[in-house]
């Protein structure tokens, strides 16, 4: 079960709204998924996002994955501890694992994304 | 007991002391560097370590030691072709007359080597069924590169510049993709069917307009032929694309099927695969490319031509413009294609013939001796190699591919290629070649029979594998997460000198 | 079959085990349309047979001249314990090492390759090697655009023909690359147009992602290197040099000055001539880069018992996992030749490389004296290492007579660089520890009997 709080897209991405602000990272099945991961390139600051295009890439000994916006904004802040410990996301991917901050363009966009049970849904599917 | 030697060496760095070596070199003129300006001078020294030639040679010996290789053992490694490495090979290539020849020495003066790569030229082109070939490429990726960008200049040169897609198969080698990548094309996936061949309804609705090229490996990566290839390559070029084929997988069809004759427009070929040139721990090969004479104007500069006179030279700059230009440096790989060249000769027609034959056969008496142990997600003939399944044993016992893997090494062999193709769940590709006896096959399935017993047995034994390596598993997390890709005195320090 | 193990016993044992009486029957798969007969090519020969064979193509090519062509590729003397070593089994009949657990030896001596030319051009990371030095510049002109954004890449005429055009080849998908001119007259000339740099780099609309010059320079001169690196770094482009390993041991290396990407052709560390290759493509790079550097990196780690150990790392950037998003289709490195290029450094030494390119500038200085006094005068005044321009009239026909002289009088500048009429009178030649005094009294007496010139007291 997934954290009931948040918003999650099929690309394994979850959003935490705060405001008019959120924070995005990707979740556990995903993480998971990738293995040990070993480096997260992020966007710079002020960069725009556009929902479901890429914004970066999370590489893990094994694989690597692109990283999708889940909703458009711009760029406020992103994790520069994941610099360092790129482990974090493996280790509390919703906590100390998160990737970015981003200002909502529009705030309806979060309504359309999976909800926890459908998200716990889709992975169940496999 | 290790499956290598297992004396692990401290770096030659350590090894080093101030004041050892010399005596390779007279000593230059005092004067000799006084007319080079200050400022273009080298102020401090590379800190290069000082060795004498025992300490080197001690150094390299004991490193080779911890190395598997064709000359120790079988390696299985499907879609690789690890074949015996001739040493008649070795010698030639060593002839001084072969070695010591400087790449823009005059034609004159270069006649025997550039006979040998005319005459190499003319083999391949038989082989593949192709029109012509260049020997540039300096590996398979850099052919696959070159056949791309002629693809490119072809429709070009026809006005046809839209065409922005590659076509390529779920099961393809990485190199196929990242190559139409790098010629700046856009990579269509097709999926495979469930006879493991390409999805021909997919692939006939993602043909159009748009396609400039396919690339195909036959037989495929799961090592089966492409068995509707006449209808694929038809349906390509009727829709005004050109046909590209892999070759790594020659050494399935040699005398058997002809890439050129059945409609390809381009191949390359694996010297270092079929052709028996040693891998070298990673390299060198060469990635030669046969043509049909669609995409004749455009192979790269210079080829080597015949004059009426029957000398031989290289082709000038300039002297035919609707080439693509150069991929490297000079001719190609000379020294690989010498080897490549005796490994031909050495075999004829009947004898490539034979290799696959005796490569098929093999490839099928392994897969038959697996059945029952392993899963064999296709069930029909397969050419030089295979794949088996470890999803059931994963199922059942937790133990996954890698750990087989892993414990094929204390049983003395190197793993096969392993979660390649793809498309495999657990996959493992398992390609014998033609230089093994049918005693080390049946060794080396009655070890993959036994591992899958202990893996209901002892399932601990073989995920904590390997035992008996000069090292086991690595932690590649942190080699990745923080990279230590240069030796420095002090980070050296952190993990002990085996010495 | 040569090399095959199978007996007719075998191959009847292998068929009935499958329940198939004739091999063929593997092959019915293939459209009977599409079989293929025969495999017309010559018979094959035993060894005894093959070996004459290849003894007698070897000894049509002439390998005995007195040789002064370098261009790229270098004479040194190669000490027999690097082939020696070489020819170990467990060397060059090794797979690459993705089981690290049993492939300790390459890997390690990749690392030591790394760390090695790391010491040399004086840069944080070096690459497991690429196919030679063409594939090296042109892979560093891409990371140039990768890493800034930009699109457009800077190449100096200094560079070596066929590195340029190699980079011209793979940049033909949307990339530009400009050439940057070479100075015309004075103390300058046969150097990269620092002026001409200038005004290019200062194009609105067209940022420039890489500047790329070579020391020294492929007509032999040396470059302004701190000064290219300047001006690229004012504009916000990476400089990328091109070097020479064997000079770096007594020039200055490119992290001394600035550049931020290091390419080069490694054949010089005692890899044979072998006309063409397999060569060493060298590239180095600073650490802010490393993501961006295509192809295989070995690194040091520990294993499960805490035992020191090497593995190739960073992978997930390279073709098998990135597929169309990699930054290189490159799979291959060339291990075999950066062993080689390790065991000729560790057996030369740093002194003893210093040696070598030393004894290189003294014989090119005596070699330039020689020519002179037979009135042959190089065709630029500024300062060279070990390979210059000679001014020759009617080059090519000259070089002809002295080949027929026993004597390899380098290359003739006009068939190279055909675009540049500057050099039609230029032979490039060069000399090395091995080119002996005997070699440039031939060359020297041969030259001045051609001219006509006094027979004059050639310097021993």
């Amino acid at each position: 079960m997934v954290p009931t709080d948040l918003r999650y897209t099929k690309d394994h991405e979850w959003i935490r709204v705060d405001g008019d602000e959120a924070t995005v990272g990707i979740t556990a099945y995903a993480a998971d998924q990738l293995g040990d991961i070993v480096f997260v390139e992020l966007p710079a600051v002020g960069r725009s996002l556009e929902q479901s295009a890429a914004f970066g890439v999370v590489e893990s000994v094994k694989a690597v994955s692109d990283l999708f916006a889940p909703v458009s904004g711009e760029v406020a802040a992103t994790n520069e501890d994941l610099r360092a410990n790129p482990e974090l996301v493996n280790g509390d991917p919703y906590g100390a694992g998160w990737m970015l901050r981003v200002r909502l363009a529009d705030a309806d966009q979060v309504d359309e994304l999976l909800d926890a049970d459908a998200y716990d849904a889709l992975i169940a599917a496999g | 007991m290790s499956v290598t030697g297992d004396r692990l060496q401290p770096t030659i760095f350590e090894r080093g002391r101030p004041g050892r070596g010399g005596g390779k070199i007279p000593h230059p003129p005092k004067d000799a560097l006084d007319r080079i300006p200050a400022e273009a001078r080298r102020a401090v020294p590379a800190a290069l370590p000082e060795l004498n030639e025992p300490e080197v040679v001690r150094h390299y010996v004991n490193l080779s030691q911890l190395n598997y290789a064709v000359d120790t053992g079988f390696y299985p490694l499907g879609s690789c072709t690890m074949k015996f490495n001739p040493k008649l090979n070795e010698w030639a290539a060593r002839l001084r007359g072969f070695a010591e020849l400087h790449p823009l020495a005059p034609d004159e003066v270069a006649q025997g080597t550039l006979q040998l790569l005319w005459e190499l030229e003319l083999a391949l082109a038989e082989i593949s069924g192709m029109r012509a070939v260049s020997l540039q490429p300096a590996a398979g990726a850099q052919g696959e590169l070159t056949g791309i960008l002629m693809i490119r200049a072809h429709h070009r040169a026809r006005g046809d510049g839209d065409r922005d897609e590659v076509l390529v198969p779920d099961s393809s080698h990485g190199t196929n993709p990242a190559t139409a990548s790098m010629a700046g094309y856009r990579t269509i996936t097709i999926p495979s069917a469930a006879d493991g061949g390409v999805d021909v309804e997919a692939f006939r609705t993602a043909l159009g307009p748009r396609t400039a090229a396919v690339m195909i490996t036959n037989p495929s990566t799961l090592g089966l032929f492409e068995t509707r290839i006449g209808e694929l390559i038809e349906a390509v070029h009727a829709a005004g694309a050109l046909a590209y084929m892999d070759g790594a997988n020659l050494n399935a069809i040699l005398g058997r099927f002809k890439p050129g004759e059945a409609g390809f427009d381009v191949m390359h070929f694996n010297v270092h695969k079929t052709f028996s040139t040693p891998h070298g721990g990673g390299g060198p090969g060469a990635g030669p490319v046969g043509v049909g004479e669609t995409l004749l104007p455009y192979l790269p500069s210079p080829r080597v031509l015949r004059d009426d006179d029957g000398s031989f030279r290289l082709e000038r700059t300039g002297e035919r413009p609707t080439s693509i230009g150069r991929l490297r440096s000079f001719v190609g790989n000379t020294g690989v294609l010498v080897r490549a060249y005796a490994y031909i000769r050495a075999h004829g027609g009947s004898g490539l013939r034979e290799v696959s034959d005796d490569a098929v056969l093999a490839a099928n008496y392994l897969k038959h001796r697996l059945a029952g142990t392993y899963d064999l997600p296709y069930d029909r003939a397969c050419k030089h190699e295979f794949v088996a399944s470890a999803a059931t044993i994963k199922k059942g016992t937790g133990v996954r591919t890698l750990d087989i893997a892993k414990r094929l090494i204390d049983y003395g062999y190197h793993p096969p290629t392993i979660y390649f193709p793809l498309i495999v769940e657990e996959g493992m590709l398992i390609e014998p070649t033609e230089t093994e006896s049918v005693e080390t096959l049946d060794a080396f399935a009655d070890a993959l029979i036994a591992i899958a017993a202990e893996a209901t047995a002892t399932p601990e034994l073989v995920s904590g594998a390997p035992h008996s390596a000069p090292v086991r598993r690595l932690d590649e997390a942190t080699a990745a997460r923080q990279p230590n890709l240069r030796w420095r005195p002090m980070s050296g320090a952190e993990t002990p000198c085996p010495d | 079959m040569p090399y095959g193990p199978h007996t007719a016993d075998d191959r009847e044992r292998m068929l009935a085990a499958l329940g198939l009486t004739s091999v063929d029957q593997l092959f019915e798969d293939i459209p009977v349309a599409l079989r293929a007969s025969r495999l017309d090519l010559p018979e094959p020969e035993p060894e005894l047979e093959l070996a004459a064979r290849l003894r007698g193509l070897a000894s049509r090519n002439r390998t005995d001249l007195a040789s002064f062509l370098g261009a790229g590729v270098y004479r040194h003397w190669s000490p027999p314990a690097v082939d020696q070593l070489l020819l170990r089994g467990e060397w060059y009949t090794a797979y690459t090492p993705y089981q690290p657990e049993i492939s300790q030896g390459t890997l390690q001596s990749i690392y030591e390759y790394e760390s090695l030319l790391a010491e040399l051009v004086d840069l944080d990371v070096v690459s497991a090697s690429h196919y030679d030095g063409a594939a090296a510049t042109a892979e560093a002109a891409l990371m140039t655009c990768r890493a800034t954004r930009r699109e457009r890449v800077l190449i100096s005429r200094g560079v070596h023909p066929h590195y340029r055009g190699t980079t011209r080849t793979y940049f033909e998908g949307g990339l530009e690359l400009d050439e940057i001119p070479l100075v015309a007259d004075g103390e300058a000339a046969g150097t990269t147009d620092l002026a001409a740099l200038e005004r290019m780099l200062a194009e609105p609309d067209r940022p420039v992602a890489g500047v790329i010059a070579a020391q020294p320079d492929f007509l032999g001169l040396l470059e302004p290197m701190p000064e290219i690196a300047r001006l690229a770094h004012e504009a916000g482009a990476l400089f990328v040099a091109v070097i020479e390993p064997v000079s770096l041991a007594v020039l200055a290396p490119p992290g001394a000055y600035g550049a931020d990407i290091a390419a080069g052709e490694g054949q010089p560390l005692g890899i044979a001539p072998q006309y063409g290759g397999p060569y060493l493509g060298i590239l180095a790079s600073t650490d802010a880069l490393v993501r961006q550097i295509p192809g295989r990196l070995v690194g040091m780690t520990s294993d499960l018992d805490g035992r020191r150990a090497f593995v190739m790392t960073m992978r997930a950037r390279e073709q098998d996992i990135r597929r169309d998003k990699a930054a290189s289709n490159i799979c291959t490195n060339q291990a075999l030749l950066a062993l080689a290029a390790s065991i000729y450094l560790a057996t030369i030494g740093p002194h003893g490389l210093r040696d070598v390119a030393a004894f290189g500038a003294a014989r090119a200085a005596e070699l330039e004296a020689a020519l002179a006094a037979v009135g042959v005068n190089r065709l630029h005044s500024g300062p060279y290492l070990n390979e210059f321009v000679a001014r020759v009239p009617d080059a090519r026909a000259v070089h002809r007579r002295l080949l027929d002289a026993g004597v390899l009088a380098g290359l003739v500048l006009a068939d190279a660089e055909p675009d540049d009429p500057s050099l039609a009178d230029g032979l490039l030649v060069c000399a090395t520890e091995v080119t002996t005094s005997a070699e440039i009294a031939r060359f020297a007496t041969a030259l001045g009997a051609i001219l006509g010139a006094p027979v004059a007291e050639v310097a021993r």
